[in-house]
This record gives C-alpha cells, structure tokens and sequence, in this order.
C-alpha cells in the first residue's frame, strides 16, 4: 500500500517538477513548484519527519512562493515569446543527464560514513518530532542557530537597501 | 518506510531536472525557482539520510538550509525587481554589462 502510494507522490512530484521547467507562463511555473514542494512535505511525512513536512509547507509553499508569484505579477511579466534555442537545450539537456548519472552512482556507490544516531521512528511517535528536533537545536547546534538569526537580519537589511529608489 | 534507494533515486532525478531548467531558460524568475527545485532535492537526501542512520542532524542541516533560502529569496527577489527597473526586462541575456 505504501509502495504504491509512494509511486504516485513520485509520479506527480517528476511531472510537475518537469512542468517548472517546462512551462512557458511564470506563473504556471510557481505552481507546478508548489506541487512539488508539497510532494517533497509528503515524502517527509513518510520518513517520520512532521515537523520538516509542516515546515516545508509553510516556509517554502508559502513564505517563498507567495513571494515569487507576488514578484511575478507586480512585474508583470507575459508569456516570454522569446525565439528557441534547440542548440542550448540539447547542451542542458546533456548536461543534466550526465549530472543524474554521477549523483546516481556517487548515492550508490558510496556508505554513508555518519555514526548512526539512537532515533527510531517509534521514538519520534512516541516523544514528538519537534521535541527531538527542538532538543537537538538548542543543545547541539545553538551557536548556528544564534548565526542564522544575523543572517536574516542580514537578508532584511539587503532587501531593503536594494528596494530604495537609488541604489 | 521506503528502502533508502528510492528516496536518493527521486532526489537525484529532481536535481537534475532543476540544473535543466537552470541551463536551459532565460528568464531569470524561472531560473530562481529551478535553484529552489535543486535545494529542496538536496534537503530529500537530508532527511532519507537522517532516517536511515537514526541521527537528527540531517535535519537540523534541512532547517538551516530552508533558512538561507528564505533569506535568498528576498534579497534575490529584489535584485531581481532592481534589474526589471533598470532594463525593463528579466532576460538573463539582457545582463550584458560585464560581456566582454
């Protein structure tokens, strides 16, 4: 059962990840992403995770996309009519199959070399992911957690300088 | 859960699908979303990886990262509404001030 409804998420999640690159109208392109983000929430779920599913639909299906589409209709763009270039495809193309090509044989090939960590599924339905998830943040990784608080005040103060009327 | 193969294989296929659309398109929006396809490729083998091994690190790593493309998004976005208001345009070909 879950096989099978794992072969759907993956189905939907390719195709529409293919319509983002594929389609000609920016808008189209935000919602097939949109799509896919919430495969990707989906496949979270199945691997135990909640807390990165919930996090998944609200940062990126929401924050960053409402963001994208609001860019995308206050610069108003139209359905790009610019001439195609079948000589840039078919290099990209290439490009992107030798690029599946090496990451399948490196995620093959290679054992991952980590210490294996004590969490079980059973122990995240048990306590909670975000206990686990919380606990470990503001444990082990307190310091890049307090870093990545300067990196947002960083990313608000560049918005706002590159959204003056003179840079 | 899945055996940990089939999540890498998905995650591979998504990466490579967004270095495509980065490759292949022109406008600068559509290029941005592919970068945001190939991240979230990248945090699926995070998180397949966590769970394998048991160790929640991957996903602290997957917040991080879902961080810095919050922060790339917005100032992104703006670079991008910058460009629009000096060439009226979001071809990445139109950037050619530094062409030689």
């Amino acid at each position: 059962m879950e096989t099978i409804f794992f072969l759907i998420i993956t189905l939907v999640a390719i195709v529409s990840a293919i319509l983002v690159i594929t389609c000609k109208n920016p808008i189209n392109n935000a919602l097939a992403l949109i799509l896919t983000f919430f495969c990707l929430a989906t496949y979270y779920v199945m691997l135990d995770a909640p807390f990165m599913a919930a996090i998944q639909v609200m940062v990126y299906a929401g924050a960053i996309m409402v963001l994208m589409v609001f860019t995308i209709m206050l610069l108003n763009i139209r359905v790009d009519a610019t001439k195609k270039h079948s000589h840039k495809l078919i290099i990209g193309s290439i490009i992107g199959f030798f690029t599946f090509v090496n990451l399948a044989f490196v995620l093959f090939r290679s054992r991952p070399a980590l210490p294996t960590g004590p969490y079980t599924g059973e122990m995240m339905k048990e306590l909670g992911h975000t206990e686990l998830i919380g606990r470990e943040l503001f444990t082990t990784f307190l310091l890049p957690f307090e870093v990545t608080s300067i990196l947002l005040l960083a990313a608000i103060v560049g918005a706002v300088i590159l959204a003056k009327k003179k840079i | 859960m899945e055996n940990l193969n089939s999540y890498l294989i998905v995650s591979a296929v998504l990466f490579s699908i967004g270095t495509i659309g980065v490759l292949t398109r022109k406008n600068v929006i559509v290029m941005f979303m592919c970068v945001e396809l190939m991240l979230n490729a990248v945090n699926l083998t995070f998180i397949a990886y966590s769970r394998y091994l048991g160790n929640l690190d991957g996903q602290i790593f997957v917040f991080f990262i879902m961080t810095v493309a919050a922060a790339e998004a917005a100032v992104g976005l703006a670079l991008i509404i910058a460009f629009f208001n000096n060439k009226e345009s979001v071809d990445v070909a139109d950037a050619n001030l530094m062409k030689w």
